[in-house]
């Protein structure tokens, strides 16, 4: 099977990336933003989940949350590639939402043989939801989980459950005496404790959720073929939303080198800044390159989907890290103020680079399928 | 893989059937000779004769200039040397001799010449009959182009030409050169004018070729002198002071951010020479015992050449996203990115090699016991000519950063 040149970037997809573009732009400006998340500097301050429901309630009005679902289960169906563009453009506007979260346990539960079309039709219907799939350590492995399966009763904890205050629903990867299954859980279920992590980035939450003989719906029972085969979307995503942000990073220090003096000279005419800026592009660039090429990958070319995923990550990772750490340090004394935007994202980046694998991960991953697994 | 023929045109589509045939037909067995890496490091009279029987018969299918006009020597078709260029790679045909002259000189004349040169030069620069070289470079001017002091006079309906060109790839095979010089030297920018040169007639008559010996030990570039050659008015391309404008264009089209794709072949297999690419990194990685297991299961070298390969990719994928305009913010951003990237990560894939080698890597071509017959520590070294040529990788992040960021101008 062969990839289409263009992707398979289509005509709807690019109206889609437009709008969300505007959408974003038009409603979500970044003062807006560093006015709702931002107001509480304390360090040692819980971490609250503050969103825009009004906006948020518009973007499911668009369909936004169920472009991925299957239209046999009453969804948009849309391309991987399509819903990349869409979540570009959400990372560049960092705006607080479940809208990925949600995405994934899509992709997760369209991974699944059979069991999930209920669980998907919820989300057709505007129904939230996010992965608990991750045990205390934060492993990146789909086989480690701290919750376990018994007589249709989950037990444990599950960790690093990303915007889980702000989800309907979870999706939880359980160990069975059979192996690994997936359970679709309410967030209101008896049983069911949310407790919110005081985390560094401001634009998104984050919980240890805790399940106490939680009765749950068995989605497959088979949890890690769904996971190996929705992966490479997961990745691929949020790898998408870190290409956004970034581009936001360098535009909003290239601007600033543009405007600020010193020596006579704005920043921008010294090759010491100069230089690493065309890095900091040339980085993203290949992220973007590499997101759409797995995206199409998973969408047309399954075989090579997982080295694809791996790729974009490994490149996601890198960039989130380089264009965090040129936008603080371009902007000088006021990039390091908590005045500046600039934290925002820098925060949310390397929230970004760490979560679901980072960089040395995704690479060691990939030499296994390329060079071979050491004996 | 990717697969472009799913977007032809209908004039794509049967043109890419038309190469199909061709070069099932056509393509020229292996060579009598060990061939060169690139055209610049063409050596030997044998090499050369071998690489333009190849471009004649490419030309004379029609796979060489599709897209300039019929009157010109061209093709006279739409947006077909890319399908062209494709279809040579994929059937792993010889590379083309003649790059400058197809690269660089082609557009450049064809955009600023007089109508009778264009139809004199571009058909034999097709075919490669005439070899092209580019004399840009001088030993006082290299980043800072602009500077260049060789100097054309007026006499009479003549130019009088005095100077000294350096780093002349081809110029001991060229017919023609392609020539940045001064007419008045009052105006840095709009004192320059450019010319195109008859210089293997003139040999010996005011033009002088010396070899320059390259980091490798290699012949393949030149130094070129010009004591009082004679030219004619005819051969200057655009206006007087316009030679800058010129130059602008020739760049453009040699870092592949020009207007007209320029031809392109390759991927033959040699027995002697191998890409510098990490699918053959990965081979030595595999082949190589270090301290008693392969290097290929050492965790740092594992994870430096999957750095690599995700550059690699990364760069190939950005020439496709290049061609879909609805994932792109600036026309220019990503074209001009392509010989930095290109260049630097060969440089960085050969330098890898070579530690990979270990002790190994001070054996050289001459050694028996030399890995890969020597090659990756040459390649490594060679690497330095991509990161130098065609404006150092300094010149080309000012380029992105003020073209494309659209930061203050540094000097």
């Amino acid at each position: 099977m062969t990839q289409p040149d263009n992707f398979g970037f289509g005509e709807e997809a690019a109206m889609l990336k437009q709008s969300a573009r505007k959408f974003f732009k038009e409603h979500f400006p970044t003062d807006k933003l560093h006015r709702m998340v931002a107001s509480d500097p304390n360090p040692e301050r819980m971490s609250d989940s503050i969103w825009e429901r009004v906006l948020w309630q518009q973007m499911v009005e668009l369909g936004w949350t169920s472009l991925a679902v299957p239209e046999s289960v009453g969804g948009i169906g849309m391309p991987l590639v399509a819903v990349a563009g869409l979540v570009e453009e959400l990372g560049r506007a960092a705006f607080p939402c479940p809208l990925l979260p949600t995405l994934n346990a899509t992709y997760l539960l369209a991974a699944c043989d059979r069991g999930a079309e209920t669980a998907l039709g919820e989300i057709a219907e505007g129904k939230t939801a996010s992965l608990a799939m991750t045990n205390r350590q934060g492993s990146w492995s789909a086989a480690d989980t701290d919750v376990s399966c018994a007589q249709g009763k989950l037990n444990g904890t599950a960790w690093f459950v990303q915007d889980a205050r702000k989800v309907d629903r979870l999706l939880v990867s359980a160990q069975t005496s059979a192996g690994q299954g997936l359970y679709w859980v309410a967030t209101d279920a008896a049983g069911v404790n949310v407790r919110p992590d005081a985390i560094i980035d401001l634009t998104r939450d984050q919980a240890h959720v805790s399940f106490d003989n939680v009765v749950a719906d068995e989605v497959t029972d088979d949890g890690l073929a769904a996971l190996e085969k929705a992966m490479p979307a997961i990745w691929t995503l949020l790898a998408a939303d870190i290409t956004g942000a970034a581009e936001w990073q360098l535009q909003t220090t290239v601007e600033y080198a543009n405007t600020r003096q010193q020596f006579e000279h704005p920043l921008g005419f010294f090759q010491a800044v100069k230089h690493p800026l065309v890095d900091v592009m040339v980085m993203i660039d290949q992220c973007k390159s590499l997101v759409y090429n797995a995206a199409c990958a998973f969408d047309t070319q399954p075989a090579r989907a997982v080295e694809a995923a791996h790729m974009a990550k490994a490149s996601a990772s890198e960039t989130a890290a380089y264009a965090s750490s040129r936008s603080v340090q371009y902007h000088g004394g006021i990039g390091f103020t908590w005045e500046c935007f600039v934290h925002l994202y820098f925060k949310r980046q390397k929230h970004s680079q760490l979560l679901y694998g980072d960089a040395a991960w995704h690479r060691a991953q990939l030499a296994n399928l390329l060079i071979g697994e050491v004996a | 893989m990717s697969e472009s023929a799913g977007q032809d045109s209908a004039e794509q589509a049967a043109f890419r059937q038309y190469c199909r045939h061709w070069l099932e037909a056509s393509k020229p067995g292996e060579p009598p000779v060990r061939l060169p890496l690139s055209p610049l490091e063409i050596m030997t009279d044998e090499q050369l004769s071998y690489l333009q029987d190849w471009q004649k018969s490419a030309y004379d299918a029609g796979l060489v200039g599709c897209d300039y006009p019929v009157a010109v020597g061209g093709g006279g078709r739409t947006d077909c040397q890319r399908v062209a260029n494709e279809e040579m790679i994929r059937a792993r045909t010889p590379f083309m001799p003649n790059v400058i002259g197809l690269g660089m000189a082609a557009p450049t004349v064809f955009y600023h010449g007089q109508e009778a040169l264009k139809e004199r030069l571009l058909p034999r620069l097709f075919s490669g009959e005439d070899i092209w070289c580019q004399g840009f470079s001088e030993p006082g001017a290299g980043s800072d182009l602009a500077s260049v002091q060789t100097f054309a006079e007026k006499k009479g309906d003549k130019w009088v030409i005095n100077g000294h060109k350096v780093w002349t790839s081809l110029a001991h095979f060229a017919e023609w050169m392609i020539l940045l010089l001064r007419t008045d030297k009052s105006h840095k920018y709009d004192g320059l004018s450019y010319f195109v040169v008859p210089i293997r007639s003139a040999l010996g008559k005011g033009v002088t070729v010396r070899p320059l010996i390259k980091i490798t030990g290699e012949t393949g570039f030149n130094e070129v002198i010009f004591e009082n050659l004679e030219v004619e008015d005819g051969y200057r391309l655009d206006e007087l002071g316009k030679g800058w404008q010129v130059a602008m264009t020739t760049l453009l089209h040699e870092r592949g951010a020009g207007e007209l794709q320029t031809p392109r072949a390759g991927g033959m297999k040699s027995k002697s020479s191998h890409a510098t690419n990490t699918a053959n990194l990965i081979e030595l990685a595999r082949n190589t015992v270090r301290n008693g297991r392969p290097a290929a299961d050492d965790p740092l070298i594992r994870d430096r050449i999957m750095q690599l390969t995700i550059r690699e990719h990364g760069l190939a994928q950005n020439q496709r996203r290049a061609r879909v305009s609805a994932l792109q913010d600036h026309p220019l951003r990503l074209q001009l990115q392509n010989k930095l990237l290109a260049s630097e990560i060969s440089q960085d894939t050969a330098a890898v090699a070579v530690e990979v080698e270990g002790a190994s890597a001070s054996l050289y071509l001459g050694d028996e016991n030399a890995p890969a017959g020597g090659q990756w520590p040459m390649a490594y070294m060679n690497s330095y000519g991509m990161t130098i040529a065609a404006g150092t990788s300094e010149i080309q992040r000012n380029i992105l950063g003020e073209r494309v960021l659209g930061l203050a101008k540094s000097k």
